[in-house]
């Protein structure tokens, strides 16, 4: 057992996770590769949501995954960082939005 | 300018210890499987040839660029170069065969002396189709080949040209300073005697590799997405964009050794093998020659110095479409490189 928490290698070993379930691991995986498909949005626009979104929850293993991905897709150095910006954005606005929570509070408790 | 890693005497300018660096580590140890491990289940080891319909010429090292993925380790300091007699040779036996297909390399391949005659006797010959694999800066560095293109245009010439991405940061990253914009004028001085307009009959076809350790996208939506910045950005058409992935030799070699990147792209070719480009791989339908003369499986064999089997007669004089009919294709980890995904060839993906 490694004293470290992430190995890059695990990122490999994800279809492993069928070896303790495989039927849900499967159904995880078929529904995986559908949505990724191309359908209403292209798979680069997919992919760039999902690079978003890895920033989002910060999960290394999703950020190597869809750097490499949308740079296989042909997403600009610039278009990565806008995306990645969103994510920072959406993390922002949901902090300060609850500002207004704050407020609300603090005058309802104020004189 | 940077050198070619031979002018800089790198160790890696050294075909045999290339060879030995596919050939041994992660493959040696058995921690990937060997490119004939993954042939050998599906019934494809020995990888034998079908007809030969491409001619695939490698006139010579010398290039006004230095890319940093070149495969051919080109540049202005490499003075290899196809002599007027080997090239007869050639002809020889574009006249005498049904091989439709002559395919100029290099390097730059304008920039042989002979390159000029070569095309028009190829013509003569009655070749059908003749494919120059130009890098587009060529036509502008020098105003002895400014008139290439109507050169091209007379000489029924499809063109091939590398852009590696439809803006200047990654192409000139991988191409050299400068390189994006020279190539856009070459590009539109194509455009404008017909090359790649709908109905001109004079086809211009762009290269895509990618700018990195990584594997290219789909063929279709890369197309997709060239044809529409160009378009947009510089009124510029194409006919088709063929995906090339980059081959770990040579100097992409150097690159992913480098950067520790080596194992990891080793490892992502071999888990994207894919049995149905095994089938469409250009070895089987190609022969390349050397500057020398020397005939491989494929240009990325030349540069390891994988010469065709003994057997089928290894040097242009000794032609035996007989022979090398019945050869079997030499393979080593690079192959990996041409069967991962969608496939790759000098046309592109192929699966």
């Amino acid at each position: 057992m490694d004293k470290t928490y992430y190995d890059p290698a695990d990122l490999k070993k994800f279809g492993n996770i069928a070896d303790f379930e495989p039927d849900l691991a499967k159904k995880f995986f078929d529904y995986y590769g559908d949505v990724f498909k191309e359908g209403g949005l292209t798979a680069r626009e997919k992919s760039l949501i999902a690079l978003a979104v890895s920033h989002a929850i910060q999960c290394p293993y999703c950020i190597d995954a869809y750097t490499s991905d949308t740079l296989e897709k042909g997403v600009t150095e610039k278009q990565m960082m806008e995306a990645v910006h969103v994510a920072a954005a959406i993390r922002g606005g949901a902090s300060l939005v609850h500002g207004v929570q704050m407020m609300n509070k603090a005058k309802k408790l104020s004189m | 300018m940077s050198k070619s890693l031979l002018a800089q005497h790198h160790d890696l300018a050294d075909k045999t210890t290339q060879v030995k660096i596919l050939s041994n580590g992660i493959f040696g140890e058995g921690k990937l499987p060997t490119f004939k491990k993954k042939l050998e289940p599906i019934g494809e080891f020995p990888l034998k040839p079908d007809t030969i319909e491409i001619f695939q010429v490698n006139v010579g090292y010398m290039c006004n660029q230095v890319c940093k993925h070149c495969h051919v380790d080109a540049g202005p300091d490499r003075k290899e170069i196809m002599t007027r007699e080997t090239m007869e040779y050639c002809l020889e036996v574009l006249r005498k065969t049904d091989i439709h297909t002559l395919d100029l390399t290099g390097g730059a391949p304008e920039m042989n002396p002979d390159f000029r005659w070569f095309v028009e006797e190829a013509n003569k010959a009655g070749v059908k189709e003749i494919i120059v694999r130009s890098n587009l800066t060529i036509i502008l560095a020098n105003p002895k080949y400014h008139d290439l293109p109507e050169f091209f245009k007379e000489n029924n010439v499809r063109v091939v040209s590398s852009l590696p991405f439809y803006q200047p940061d990654k192409t000139d990253r991988q191409r050299g300073e400068g390189v994006f914009d020279k190539s856009i004028k070459a590009l539109k001085m194509l455009n404008a005697i017909g090359y790649g307009r709908p109905d001109s009959g004079l086809i211009l076809d762009l290269v895509y590799n990618p700018s990195g350790a990584f594997l290219p996208g789909d063929q279709a939506e890369l197309e997709r997405d060239f044809k529409k910045e160009l378009k947009n950005n510089f009124d510029i058409e194409f006919n088709s964009l063929f995906t090339i992935t980059n081959i770990p030799i040579s100097r992409f070699l150097e690159f992913l050794i480098r950067t520790e990147n080596y194992e990891d792209y080793m490892e992502k070719l071999v888990s994207a093998f894919n049995p149905a480009a095994v089938k469409g791989v250009m070895c089987r339908n190609t022969i390349s020659i050397d500057y020398d003369g020397y005939m491989y499986d494929c240009d990325f064999n030349q540069m390891l110095d994988m010469k065709v089997e003994k057997s089928a007669g290894q040097h242009i004089k000794d032609f035996d479409l007989e022979k090398l009919s019945k050869r079997n294709i030499a393979i080593n980890q690079h192959c990996f490189g041409c069967t991962a995904g969608a496939g790759s060839s000098c046309q592109g993906a192929v699966a």
